[in-house]
């Protein structure tokens, strides 16, 4: 039983992290309509940026995640203007493959900096939390909480701020939203800034009780591709609760099944279910 | 003088082991002949047909490992191995084409990109039939064909260059037929395409299975060759490679992988730093190119030449 | 020739399509037309097999075509032409036209490795007839061009020798003279009626109004995916319901 429960969190800090990073994936998506493959790296610079800060410069955790946070939002806003701008109107192919080639370009450059080597960012949270007679990590319950705050405050600047709603506008109907006047370039800065933040704050997050490697990002990514493709391209509670699935699946795959084959259970269940259902779970989206 | 290239690329190529000062520059050469090999079969999806398969390294680890597999673990000989191995990464094409061709663009590269990494992750953690990690060792050079041996380099350079010669050869014929341009129809609008009767699905699924038979063609030879394999070969980089191999050269042409093969490799090689971070030129030279140079250089070069006689 | 019966088509809770009954003639030219929205290229889209109709028939020369893929569809004769026309721009005029003719040849994958006869017949076949329909549309000295560099006009005649590479019998003209200007719309409706004097049935979406009186043999019109009207030009040039429709709705009359 207490094993049980204690699946549960681990899902529960799984599907958190794959969340946070889905949600970004699918807001640009939403936006742009581009799979943005290099989003997976804006995450692993994330960690390195906070792993950086952290163990270089002395920041402390929370210093160090929010100048992360920071960072990446400005490298994913460089990211729009620079190559994604310039490729509207361009072959859909042409947006993948300048995805990918960002993607490359940072992997890359992380590991000429830092190296292949796996890194390990201290958290100060390294206490056990003894809940109703269960142990837990204090760092998952974090996790946990932590994504659950951001993703409320996504919702709230997406509901309550003019900007969040043309966000919205634009991702509903982007014909419709620029007949009606909206700045479409300011709106994706902001939305490409937006994921980043977030990609990084999941990194962050994750770091202490995973590792920091330059390839950290790639099966992140997958897995946040699989999310949003179950969950409806471009919808955001399809985001959250594909998240959660994947994050559950794994952690109870890796415990019941096996730990060997734990990353290959989102891939196999994604191939599963688009085979049976091609146009994913929610085809419509479940805005 | 177009069509004096090819004669002239092909004595280029048969005398270069004259002129080379050492074996190592065969050796590079040879190996970007074999990864020019595989970069020709997934132009032929991605180029022709307009499906950007992420899966590719798969097949070219599916064509290896077979070859590695069934000449080491099982004792068959190395040619009936070659050839069940080019046979067994068409089939897998296939039964992958199946399901990931009904999804479309993004949909369809996400998809490949998942069964790409399913294949390498199985090969990683399958190591009673792929010994995991480790990779595979102790693998014979390509047997002897009647009187003809391959333990030199020089001769495997040859033959890889036969090899090459064979794909473009086919690969040519196939780009120039009506079905190499019922592919063209279905990159360039699968509605229109549709219109005109082509079978849409039957089409892309052809085009699948044939880059997977070049990719696992080229696995195969590259299993003989290097003598070693490891699940990296099944890695999404790879793949990326011989991305940059095509849009260098230019996607959707026939000379495009390999030219893009030869320069980016020539590339690598005289910037030697750039052996690990290749990526850091590569990535970048991807974007630039799709930005401002998307048909590469043959395309390029042949777009001009289509105006300057029009 | 074609007869359509009860055809409807809801997306989610909207009809674009909604219980039409009606026949083409052969030889005839149709036209169909609509305020925008109306549903008139869901009713081509039906016809021609991209989309599945909610309910209804569709039957060509008397069978029944319905729920066809739209490759099935072509190959029984039904071609039809887009809004907008997607060309290979880096290839010629003429390289683009080839495959117009495969689906009347049966040279398969193994013709290309062996090289067969056959595939040396099909691919002579299907270069006359792209030649044939080039210089049927009036074309024929462009044929070397990109197709990239081409005008407009040149563009909607290239889709048009497309669809006649697939020798049909009835063709689906989707706005065939949008975007193009008064002159060019004259010579694409001389060419449009040579194409009904050589047998071939022919349906036309089109909100170039007087383009459509003087062509049309038929007319069919539709408003909020219903058909409220057909019959011959005069008729509908009087009809009250059409007028009605038509009051108000943001029309060009060219
Ligand atoms: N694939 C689709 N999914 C959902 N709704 C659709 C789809 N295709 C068309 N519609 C809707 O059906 C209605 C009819 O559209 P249709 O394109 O057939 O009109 P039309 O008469 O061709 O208009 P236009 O003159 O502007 O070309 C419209 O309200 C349109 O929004
Ligand atoms: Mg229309």
């Amino acid at each position: 039983m207490v094993m049980f429960f204690q699946q549960i969190l681990n899902g529960l800090t799984l599907g958190s992290v794959y969340s946070l990073v889905a949600l970004g994936l699918t807001l640009i998506y939403g936006i742009l309509h581009i799979p943005n493959f290099s989003h997976g790296a804006l995450y692993m610079v994330g960690a390195y940026f906070a792993y950086f800060f952290a163990g270089s410069l002395g920041v402390p955790y929370w210093g160090a995640m929010a100048g992360a946070a920071v960072v990446v939002a400005l490298l994913a806003v460089a990211s729009e203007r620079l190559v994604f701008r310039p490729l509207r109107g361009a072959p859909v192919l042409h947006d993948m493959i300048a995805a990918i080639g960002l993607l490359l370009f940072l992997e890359a450059v992380v590991q000429a900096i830092w190296g292949a080597d796996f890194h390990r960012l201290q958290s100060p949270h390294t206490q056990i939390v003894h809940l109703f007679g269960l142990v837990a990590p204090a760092q998952r319950l974090l996790i946990v909480a932590a994504a659950f705050a951001l993703m409320l405050g996504l919702h709230l600047f997406l509901q309550r701020t003019v900007m969040g709603s043309t966000i919205i506008a634009m991702a509903q109907d982007r014909e419709g939203a620029a007949l009606v006047g909206i700045d479409a370039s300011r709106v994706s800065m902001v939305t490409f800034a937006i994921s980043g933040a977030l990609a990084a704050v999941a990194a962050v997050l994750f770091a202490p009780i995973s590792l920091v490697y330059p390839a950290m990002g790639d099966l992140v990514i997958l897995k946040a591709f699989v999310i949003i493709i179950l969950g409806g391209m471009g919808s955001l509670p399809g985001a959250i609760l594909g998240g959660m699935v994947i994050g559950f699946a794994e952690s109870f795959g890796a415990f019941y099944i096996s730990t060997n084959y734990k990353d290959i259970i989102a891939f196999a269940l994604f191939v599963l279910i688009m085979s049976v259902r091609p146009s994913g779970l929610f085809p419509g989206g479940v805005r | 003088m177009g069509r004096l290239l090819a004669p002239a690329a092909m004595a280029v190529a048969l005398l270069f082991p004259l002129a080379v000062p050492n074996e190592y520059y065969l050796y590079v050469a040879a190996l970007a002949f074999i990864m020019a090999i595989s970069a020709t079969g997934l132009n032929l999806i991605l180029g022709y047909t307009g499906q950007l398969n992420l899966a590719h390294a798969g097949f070219m680890a599916i064509g290896a490992y077979g070859v590695g597999i069934l000449t080491v673990d099982y004792g068959v000989p190395f040619w009936p191995a070659f050839v069940a191995s080019g046979l067994i990464a068409t089939a897998i094409g296939v039964l992958a084409g199946l399901v990931s061709l009904r999804l479309k663009t993004h949909f369809f590269a996400i998809f490949t990109l998942c069964v790409g990494l399913i294949l390498s992750l199985v090969i990683e953690k399958w190591s009673d039939l792929t010994h995991g990690t480790t990779g595979l060792i102790g693998m014979q050079p390509p047997a002897a064909i009647g009187p003809i041996r391959f333990d030199t380099t020089m001769a495997q350079y040859y033959l890889v260059l036969a090899f090459l010669v064979a794909a473009l050869w086919l690969m040519r014929r196939i780009a120039t037929s009506i079905v190499g341009r019922s592919f063209v129809a279905v990159r360039n609008s699968e509605d229109l395409a549709q219109a005109l009767g082509i079978d849409v699905f039957r089409t892309k699924l052809l085009a699948f299975a044939l880059s997977a038979f070049y990719a696992g063609i080229s696995g195969a030879l590259y299993a003989g060759f290097v003598r070693f394999i490891g699940p990296d070969l099944a890695s999404e980089t790879h793949t990326f490679d011989m991305l940059a191999f095509i849009l260098v050269g230019g996607i959707g042409t026939l000379g495009g992988p390999l030219i893009g093969a030869i320069l980016l490799t020539i590339l690598t090689q005289s910037l030697q730093f750039l052996q690990d971070y290749r990526m850091i030129v590569f990535g970048p030279l991807l974007i630039l190119l799709v930005i401002f140079f998307p048909h590469g250089i043959v395309g390029f070069v042949r777009l001009r030449r289509a105006r300057a006689h029009a | 020739m074609l007869e359509i019966q009860q055809l409807t088509k809801r997306f989610g809770g909207l009809a674009a399509v909604r219980d039409i009954d009606v026949r083409f003639e052969a030889g005839k030219i149709n036209a169909i037309i609509g305020p925008n929205g109306a549903g008139k290229t869901t009713f081509f889209n039906l016809i021609s097999g991209f989309h599945r109709p909610s309910s209804g028939r569709v039957l060509f020369d008397g069978t029944d075509v319905t729920g066809l893929r739209p490759d099935q569809v072509a190959r029984l004769g039904i071609a039809r032409t887009f809004q907008t026309t997607s060309l290979f721009d880096q290839a010629s005029v003429l390289d683009n036209l080839i495959v117009g003719h495969k689906l009347r040849t049966r040279s398969g994958f193994w013709d290309v490795v062996f090289g067969t006869r056959r595939l040396k017949d099909d691919e002579r076949c299907c270069r006359q007839k792209a030649e044939a329909a080039l210089e049927f549309v009036g074309l024929g000295q462009i044929a070397d061009r990109p197709a990239g560099d081409i005008t407009q006009e040149e563009r909607k005649r290239v889709a048009f020798a497309l669809a006649l590479a697939t020798e049909p019998k009835l063709l689906l003209l989707d706005e065939p003279a949008g975007g193009i200007n008064p002159d060019e719309t004259h010579a694409l409706a001389a060419l449009i009626r040579k194409m009904a004097a050589t047998g071939l049935t022919i349906c036309l979406v089109e909100h170039k109004m007087s383009m459509i009186m003087s062509l049309a043999d038929r007319i069919l019109v539709l408003d909020h995916g219903e058909k409220i009207a057909e019959g011959t030009p005069a008729e509908i040039q009087v009809d009250p319901r059409v007028i009605e429709a038509y009051l108000g709705a943001d029309y060009v009359a060219a």
